[in-house]
């Protein structure tokens, strides 16, 4: 508990590989409750307005039907979500987080039971004081619901494939002409600076013309520092061209080395 | 290594993609069981996506790349690594599951029993050494007259007092005690501290009850009264009792070697096994508590009202004794 918090939870697999989630921070977790809270409060007005209207039949038997569902609704709402959308509510949906277990296995029923039976004490003394000051101390980000329950909130981590089409169609490119230089410009390219130009390259239509211009030139002044061209390689290529003719020197086949 | 990522990718894509779309069903279907020959195929998928990370961990100018996969193995290791048994949600296995979550977390019941044997204690010897901590120990306005009065009043009315309000009354009653339950087992959270309170104050409620009504003479009316529903309702709250000693034993973790987490995790089914069993069991008193227990002599006859409450005690300790036995 008094451990530094930490922002990714690593799993390492018997496989050999270790993989992370990236752990929710207290905001997002606090407003996706906020929105659960709105959202169970709705379905049990909407459940007492339906139970008011069977009252025709019988007023006792409405009565009886509003208040259970009330209860039910109110302890029934985060689980049965988090069981039927895998650790989601309609809150962790729109906030992009979903409970996991905190060692990287099946989230189960069980589990999602014990934490949300919890929140009671997480609530006290008032707006979960008593779960939020454990968040913010406990290494995982856990309140106690998902401290006893062993789980953890992440953030949703589902990804797509990358493209790696809009990288550079296949062209001819200036730089293979010299395969040493490039073959030094790949061993000298930083991961991030990469990484960087290739956020650059997929969102260039997003940019304002005028910050393109100044992105790609401060890029292509990075990689050009790396390792010196000959001009005629470099002849008629603008800065942005310059960073695609990079990038396929790193990624494409023609830069197997 | 050097890694010619565009050929990586076009061969290996298919694969990613199977494999996500057989994590998906699993994901949107959390019941689903697969064949041996789809769960083979699933490790095996599982093994290449890995083997794929581990390639990739080695060329580090494709984060994205290596963030999709991470993405992937991680979905498929939570599938594939899971070796705790799969709580089934069907009622026969649930029935079984309950019992035997008792007998094996037996000693916690014994414990919650004394605790709330304690305050019954506490109870009987305030009321009858002090009868104005009545009004403390009793905070209902329904038990505040004295029970000759209340006795010979129920039995001389002439119309029932919850005509019209029955299910509104025993769902109110079941809520409550659930909720009771509830607290009982969320307050193992404070190293027990919590649902000892909880189990006490029951128990002293009870005590002071039962020594007001005995201490009149009252005795059958008082059994008459309880037993239909207290013979479940009781029993329920020292099992929503014995769930939170049970989360407080694991907190503590006495003569365990294991780390909190795993101690916790040895116990999560059991919890879940205990608190639905006595929400179940207070569903059923509600219900007889307002429909039963509250008609008296001469509707329903104290004799035939403490057989059923006998009955009830009986089936219920058949139940938590037998069921599920190998």
């Amino acid at each position: 508990m008094t451990a530094a918090r930490k922002s990714a939870l690593e799993i390492a697999t018997p496989e050999g590989i270790v993989f992370s989630y990236e752990l929710a921070t207290p905001v997002p977790r606090a407003l996706a409750c906020a929105v659960d809270t709105v959202a169970w409060l709705g379905m049990a007005y909407s459940g007492g307005r339906i139970a008011t209207g069977a009252g025709f039949l019988s007023p006792d038997w409405a009565s009886f039907l509003r208040v259970t569902l009330y209860f039910a609704i109110s302890v029934g709402y985060a689980i049965v979500l988090e069981w039927r959308w895998s650790g989601q509510t309609l809150g962790k949906r729109l906030f992009g987080l979903r409970v996991i277990d905190a060692h990287g296995l099946r989230l189960q029923l069980a589990q999602i039971v014990l934490r949300n039976l919890l929140r009671p004490i997480d609530a006290l003394p008032l707006f979960y004081l008593a779960g939020g000051m454990t968040v913010l101390v406990s290494p995982k980000g856990q309140r106690l619901g998902d401290l006893v329950a062993n789980t953890v909130v992440a953030r949703e981590c589902r990804r797509e494939i990358p493209d790696l089409a809009e990288i550079a169609p296949a062209k001819y490119n200036s730089l293979m002409a010299w395969p040493y230089l490039a073959r030094r410009l790949r061993t000298l390219a930083s991961p991030e600076a990469v990484h960087f130009a290739l956020l650059a390259v997929s969102r260039r239509g997003g940019y304002q013309p005028l910050a393109r211009v100044e992105l790609f030139a401060d890029l292509a002044a990075y990689f050009r520092s790396l390792v010196r061209f000959p001009d005629a390689a470099l002849e008629g290529l603008t800065d942005e061209q310059f960073v695609r003719s990079v990038l396929r020197v790193i990624f494409g086949p023609e830069g197997r080395i | 290594m050097i890694l010619d990522l565009a050929r990586f990718t076009a061969v290996e894509r298919p694969y990613w993609e199977e494999l996500e779309s057989v994590l998906g069903k699993f994901e949107s279907d959390p019941e689903l069981r697969m064949s041996l020959d789809q769960v083979q195929r699933l490790h095996y998928l599982y093994e290449r996506c890995s083997a794929d990370l581990a390639r990739l961990d080695t060329f580090s100018t494709e984060p994205r790349l290596r963030d999709f996969l991470e993405s992937l193995v991680s979905r498929a290791y939570s599938q594939i690594h899971e070796t705790r048994a799969r709580l089934t949600l069907r009622w026969k296995a649930l029935l079984r599951a309950f019992p035997c979550a008792f007998r094996r977390r037996a000693g916690a019941f014994g414990l919650a029993a004394g605790i709330t044997v304690l305050g019954v204690a506490f109870g009987w010897f305030a009321i009858r050494y002090d009868p104005q901590a009545k009004a403390v120990l009793m905070p209902f306005p329904g038990l505040m007259e004295p029970p000759q009065q209340r006795v010979a009043k129920e039995e001389s009315a002439n119309s029932d007092r919850l005509k019209g309000v029955k299910a509104t009354f025993s769902a109110e009653l079941m809520t409550h005690n659930i909720q009771v339950a509830l607290l009982a087992l969320a307050a193992g959270i404070t190293w027990g501290a919590g649902t000892l309170i909880v189990l006490f104050y029951n128990g002293v409620t009870l005590g002071a009850v039962a020594a007001d009504y005995l201490g009149a003479g009252q005795g059958v009316f008082l059994a008459g009264w309880l037993l239909p529903h207290g013979s479940l309702e009781i029993p329920a709250i020292l099992i929503g009792g014995q769930a939170g000693l049970v989360l407080a034993g694991a907190l503590i973790g006495w003569n365990s070697r294991e780390p909190r987490n795993a101690r916790l995790r040895a116990v999560t089914h059991d919890l879940f096994a205990l608190i639905g069993g006595a929400a179940g069991l207070l569903v059923c008193a509600g219900l007889v508590e307002s429909f039963v227990s509250q008609y008296h002599q001469p509707v329903l006859p104290y004799s035939l009202k403490i057989a059923f409450g006998v009955c009830e005690l009986a089936a219920l300790a058949a139940f938590l004794t037998w069921t599920g036995r190998e």
